[in-house]
């Protein structure tokens, strides 16, 4: 490459590269930079406020603060049980409508994207609704159907709340992956499948050993996202329990807004942003890892 | 094969199943489309409704009777930081507040999606086909951060918009959307697949390179800008938690902070609000099925090239 056209594409590299940078730079890359800075000063929100660097100090008091611990308790039981549960079901609901007719998979699979579109909110006040003490649903047909004795404030009792929360994360969680693993069971090499059923192979034996490896790639790649949207979990909590009754629906997110926004303690929120960051990151490495393994 | 499969007692019991199992999915949809045209006094019986008996239109009269702010006042992003005060660009008369949500969060959406795709596919297509020096280091930014969860650069953002004097304008919301990188990993894969025969025949004709990103490299990128615009265009729609934490003012609230505004007010009046839960789900699923397929195949694209 002659050094005038190497000037021109690094020129127009630049260029062609400047928009997006300017939007990265300012508004990812810097607030990223802020948050591990800040999360060692003692901080709060405001114009006049005064920052004072405190070193570790907010790391050193978040692993002796009980909510914190609680919220990370309550996170991390939410996504053991709903990461597993979404990846089974999603991939179960799949593998019957894919080969079903163009119009019943399409039908199905919108059907199961609806709560995602529905958007957080309406999803979430609609539950609310669904769980409401004397005007929900559930507790008529509960009620009337003879399994409660009587009506169960649902999300007001320490012994549901978590359970509802997570139950209203599973129906917005599955749309994205039913979607994808269709996409993927539909894409795997027929030819393969036709020469194990004539090999004599069953059923369980084909998807094992033959459909299981192919859609992998797809599997890794929900048990992340998956992953990362259960830990994300907020406007469920914000709107039904605001971490209620007795912290026990609080999660990392929550008390990051709550600390941030109720509080003012800007640096402690900002310390536990970084703790939520390295979980996510060790637990996106880790799958990776294992799956790269099998 | 798929014929004889398709019949056996499990395959008939488990779409059955799978059927029953769709109906619960799309009822608290239904719950929110009923209930909006259902009366205060059967929403707070003891025994519901499955089907309105009674049809009003109350709920939507108490909703648009709320007035918040001229139509369009829309803050230009910087005025402030330039000459000293907020310039506020306002025409209009004052229509309801929730007709107003609406409109602010068709504007975000819309804004977020055109600013991600333009920035985007320049990036993305420089990053694949442009050999300059700091692309290797760029590439690895752009994964990195990625990898980042996005509650990390939240917190800090607020006090940025605050120090920019953006802050409560739908901007704030808007850009760190578009400076999110998963856009540029996304071209940067579909524009990989331009032939860089062309790009250099194109070059020797003495096409420029603007020229020649519009005219070559769009067309074939073109099904990855679509797919993101998508993608782009519902993720910026749902983002609550970026919308809570950057916008208070009644005038600039988008629709899903409307709905946890009046859901806060009037936290009893169930139909009120599902008549604002209506309002914010039905034009967005509107959009969803009249793109379906396009959708379908955005997630999916995103997901194999991502």
């Amino acid at each position: 490459m002659s050094r005038a056209l190497a000037r021109r594409e690094t020129i127009a590299g630049y260029l062609f590269m400047l928009p997006s940078l300017f939007f990265f730079i300012t508004f990812v890359i810097y607030p990223m930079v802020m948050c591990v800075w800040t999360s060692l000063f003692n901080s709060t929100m405001g114009k006049e406020a005064q920052d004072t660097f405190i070193g570790i100090a907010n790391f050193v008091e978040l692993f002796q603060d009980k909510i914190f611990l609680k919220a990370l308790w309550n996170t991390i039981l939410i996504v053991v049980v709903s990461v597993p549960t979404v990846c089974i079901f999603s991939l179960w609901v799949s593998s019957r409508i894919y080969n079903m007719p163009d119009w019943a998979c399409s039908l199905f699979r919108v059907i199961f994207y609806l709560p995602v579109i529905t958007g957080s909110v309406a999803v979430t006040v609609v539950w609310k609704w669904m769980f409401n003490n004397y005007y929900g649903i559930f507790n008529y047909v509960g009620t009337s159907l003879g399994i409660l004795e009587k009506n169960i404030n649902w999300l007001g009792d320490e012994r549901f709340a978590l359970w509802c929360i997570i139950l209203i994360l599973f129906t917005t969680s599955v749309g994205q992956p039913i979607v994808l693993y269709v996409s993927a069971l539909g894409n795997v090499d027929q030819s393969l499948v036709e020469a194990a059923q004539v090999d004599g192979a069953t059923d369980l034996q084909v998807f094992w050993k033959i459909k299981w490896p192919q859609i992998m790639p797809t599997t890794l790649y929900i048990l992340v996202i998956t992953t990362i949207n259960s830990f994300q979990c907020f406007a469920l909590i914000q709107l039904l329990t605001s971490g209620g009754p007795n912290n026990s629906t609080q999660t990392i997110m929550y008390y990051i807004y709550y600390t941030c926004f109720k509080l003012y303690r800007y640096g402690y929120a900002n310390a536990m942003g970084v703790v939520l960051a390295i979980i996510i990151a060790i637990l996106s490495a880790v799958q990776f890892k294992v799956a790269q393994e099998k | 094969m798929k014929e004889r499969k398709n019949k056996s007692p499990y395959a008939i019991g488990s779409a059955v199943v799978i059927a029953i199992l769709a109906f619960l999915f799309a009822f608290p949809l239904y719950w929110i489309v009923t209930g909006a045209f259902k009366t205060p006094a059967a929403i707070n019986a003891a025994q519901p409704d499955w089907f309105p008996v009674e049809w009003t239109l109350r709920n939507f009269e108490v909703l648009f009777a709320k007035r918040s702010a001229p139509l369009w006042e829309l803050a230009v992003p910087f005025s402030e930081t330039l000459t000293g005060k907020t310039v506020y660009f306002s025409v209009g008369p004052t229509p309801p507040a929730a007709f107003r949500w609406l409109i602010n969060t068709v504007f975000m959406s819309v804004a977020a999606m055109v600013l991600t795709c333009v920035t985007a596919s320049l990036a993305g297509y420089a990053l694949a086909k442009k050999r300059f020096w700091g692309r290797g280091l760029m590439f690895t930014l752009i994964v990195c951060a990625m990898a980042l969860p996005k509650q990390v650069i939240l917190i800090p953002l607020v006090r940025e918009m605050a120090a920019l004097n953006l802050s409560d304008t739908l901007w704030a919301v808007i850009f760190p959307i578009v400076g999110w990188p998963f856009g540029v990993f996304l071209m940067k894969q579909f524009s990989e697949g331009i032939p860089g025969e062309i790009l250099e025949s194109a070059r020797i004709d003495g096409a420029g390179e603007l020229k020649t990103f519009t005219s070559i490299a769009l067309p074939i990128i073109q099904p990855g800008i679509g797919a993101l615009a998508i993608f782009t265009f519902i993720n910026a729609w749902n983002d609550y938690f970026m919308q809570l934490i950057m916008l208070q003012n009644t005038g600039s609230l988008t629709i899903s902070l409307g709905i946890a505004k009046l859901q806060g007010e009037n936290a009893t009046d169930f139909g009120l609000i599902m008549a604002g839960a209506a309002l914010a789900s039905v034009p967005i699923i509107i959009v969803f099925l009249a793109f379906q397929k396009y959708f379908t195949k955005g997630i999916t694209m995103g997901a194999v090239k991502g």
